[in-house]
């Protein structure tokens, strides 16, 4: 069966949010967001800084735990986990890529050995085996394979990128969150990166939440597409049918706002 | 003053206890790292006041005390050590290996093997393994409550890259009984082996940073390596140039500056139990009688 084949069979979604609410204090983070994410899909988070992606992003993947409502991941209940099934999902079948890829490297630790941390965290102990794999995937994320042995801070923002998607993806994961990928990148680095991106994605089969303000990357990557604005969700649906028909007022406005070139 | 105005052994009973304590349960939960109230010593941090807090807290009247320093009985921090245990509690002191019931040790574990009832006490400088990999204490707290160690394995991932063998030399992080990964402080790769099944007593104790671990006797302990860079004891390719020993672990000496070195056992007590027993090495020549 193909990975396309397997998303098709199955009708059950791999995460399920339902209510889920954070509060800072009396200030609210995100309020009462649900949604259904089936295998395979990629949905894109967009709205103004401040408005609780981030928040909302961080909650679904473990870093924060939530006020109210539930989060199922492949039928069972997140929240409900222990710590150490949390943890072992968020480095197996979960991947976190971070905006800033030095928060999600190890700037110390060469190539190969950032690529094959995850390996060995879920015990792999054959040093050859690891190498093998950690080229493979450098490979793949387009990064020539005698670098294999530098430090990430001899690497350029788009490498660096590269290799921390790299890194999150050699466990072959089932589900990826992003935040705001492609920031900080000029803009023909983002469209390779972009690229890079579908490709895996489509090949791998992978369930993506990606966070955003940038509309083009959602309209590239993401299938469906919620807007949030003051910690709530405003609108979502199909990516084409929210940018070209929004109908609240502030997709109506973050729409009109893109420069044309 | 006079040394009598200390109470045995330097130490106040109160402070002994809380001590004993977190060895009685550093005993029970082998290579976990339990923390203490660590006091001031008349001693620098660094000369292994972790150690001698914990000989404190074991020491009786009865006992014989050996202190050595990367395997001397001769040195300053081992001389010192030593002379502070017999002025402050009075006890026994010997350079023997089979004498003593107590050794405290800086950097070795002594070639003469251990018996049970004996006590080894470690100076530890940093008990914590994972330090230099990840500096938040919470968190590598939490990478032994929850048994992640895959980042021990990054270090040696990062060795073999760079050296293309397992280049830690000193200091190399065991598993004690499949559980808690543990620094078995800086002492040589050379005796790790020696760490795992030893019928004494091993305690380790580290003053500034407050912490207390245990190797209980006949306890497993396993070096970490690769299943295809397996952990091998290394050390100087050469025997001992007194003792003539093939199997014991050595120190360079240099000699002049021309290049002249020679390689002598870091064991002094052992080196010098083979020479009285009449084995030679290439350089030893014994020192002619003072005329009488």
């Amino acid at each position: 069966m193909t990975v396309l084949e397997r998303i098709v069979a199955t009708d059950e979604p791999l995460l399920k949010v339902d209510g889920l609410t954070k509060r800072y204090g009396s200030r609210i983070g995100c309020a009462d967001v649900s949604f259904d994410l089936y295998p395979g899909e990629v949905l894109g988070i967009v709205g103004e800084s401040g408005s609780g992606k981030s928040t909302l992003l961080s909650c679904l993947a473990g870093h924060q735990r939530p006020d109210l409502g539930r989060i199922a991941y492949d039928g069972r209940d997140v929240l409900a986990m222990s710590e150490t099934d949390r943890r072992r999902l968020s480095r197996t079948d979960w991947a976190y890529v971070h905006q800033n890829p030095r928060d999600g490297l190890r700037m110390g630790v060469s190539a190969g050995g950032n690529v094959g941390e995850r390996l060995m965290a879920v015990g792999a102990r054959h040093y050859g085996e690891i190498r093998g794999k950690a080229s493979d995937w450098l490979g793949r994320v387009e990064i020539s394979c005698d670098r294999i042995d530098d430090r990430p801070s001899a690497f350029s923002g788009g490498m660096q990128q590269r290799l921390q998607i790299a890194r999150n993806l050699v466990t072959s994961p089932r589900l990826v969150f992003m935040d705001e990928p492609t920031g900080g990148l000029d803009v023909s680095v983002q469209a390779r990166l972009l690229d890079l991106l579908r490709g895996l994605v489509r090949d791998l089969g992978l369930s993506v939440i990606i966070v955003t303000h940038d509309l083009a990357v959602v309209r590239l990557l993401a299938h469906r597409l919620m807007v949030m604005k003051s910690g709530r969700v405003v609108e979502q649906g199909l990516t084409d049918q929210v940018l070209d028909d929004p109908q609240h007022a502030y997709t109506q406005l973050l729409v009109s706002s893109v420069l044309q070139v | 003053m006079t040394d009598q105005a200390y109470n045995f052994a330097y130490l106040d009973e109160q402070t002994k206890r809380m001590i004993r304590r977190a060895i009685l349960k550093g005993i029970a939960v082998p290579g976990y790292q339990v923390p203490f109230a660590s006091r001031e010593m008349p001693m620098p941090y660094g000369w292994g006041t972790g150690g001698v807090q914990v000989m404190a807290a074991c020491l009786v009247p009865e006992d014989r005390l050996k202190v050595i320093d990367q395997g001397a009985d001769d040195t300053t921090n081992a001389v010192s050590i030593r002379k502070f245990f017999a002025r402050t509690a009075g006890v026994a002191v010997t350079e023997h290996t089979t004498e003593a019931t107590v050794i405290q040790t800086r950097h070795r574990i002594p070639e003469t093997p251990l018996k049970p009832g004996q006590i080894l006490v470690y100076q530890v400088p940093i008990p914590e393994p994972l330090r230099f990999l990840e500096p938040r204490e919470t968190e590598t707290r939490k990478m032994h409550e929850l048994e992640e160690y895959g980042l021990m394995h990054v270090k040696l991932y990062e060795d073999i890259a760079r050296h293309g063998q397992i280049a830690t030399s000193y200091a190399y992080p065991v598993k004690v009984e499949s559980r808690y990964v543990m620094d078995p402080s800086p002492i040589p790769k050379f005796d790790n082996p020696k760490l795992s099944g030893n019928p004494a007593i091993q305690l380790f104790g580290a003053g500034r940073e407050q912490r207390i671990y245990a190797v209980p006797p006949w306890t497993e302990v396993v070096s970490l390596d690769f299943d295809d860079h397996s952990f091998h004891a290394s050390k100087a390719p050469h025997d001992c140039d007194l003792c003539g020993s093939s199997h014991s672990y050595l120190d360079e000496v240099i000699t002049d500056d021309q290049g002249g070195r020679m390689f002598v056992c870091s064991d002094t007590d052992f080196c010098e139990g083979r020479r009285a027993r009449g084995m030679k090495g290439r350089l030893w020549a014994p020192e002619p009688e003072a005329a009488e």
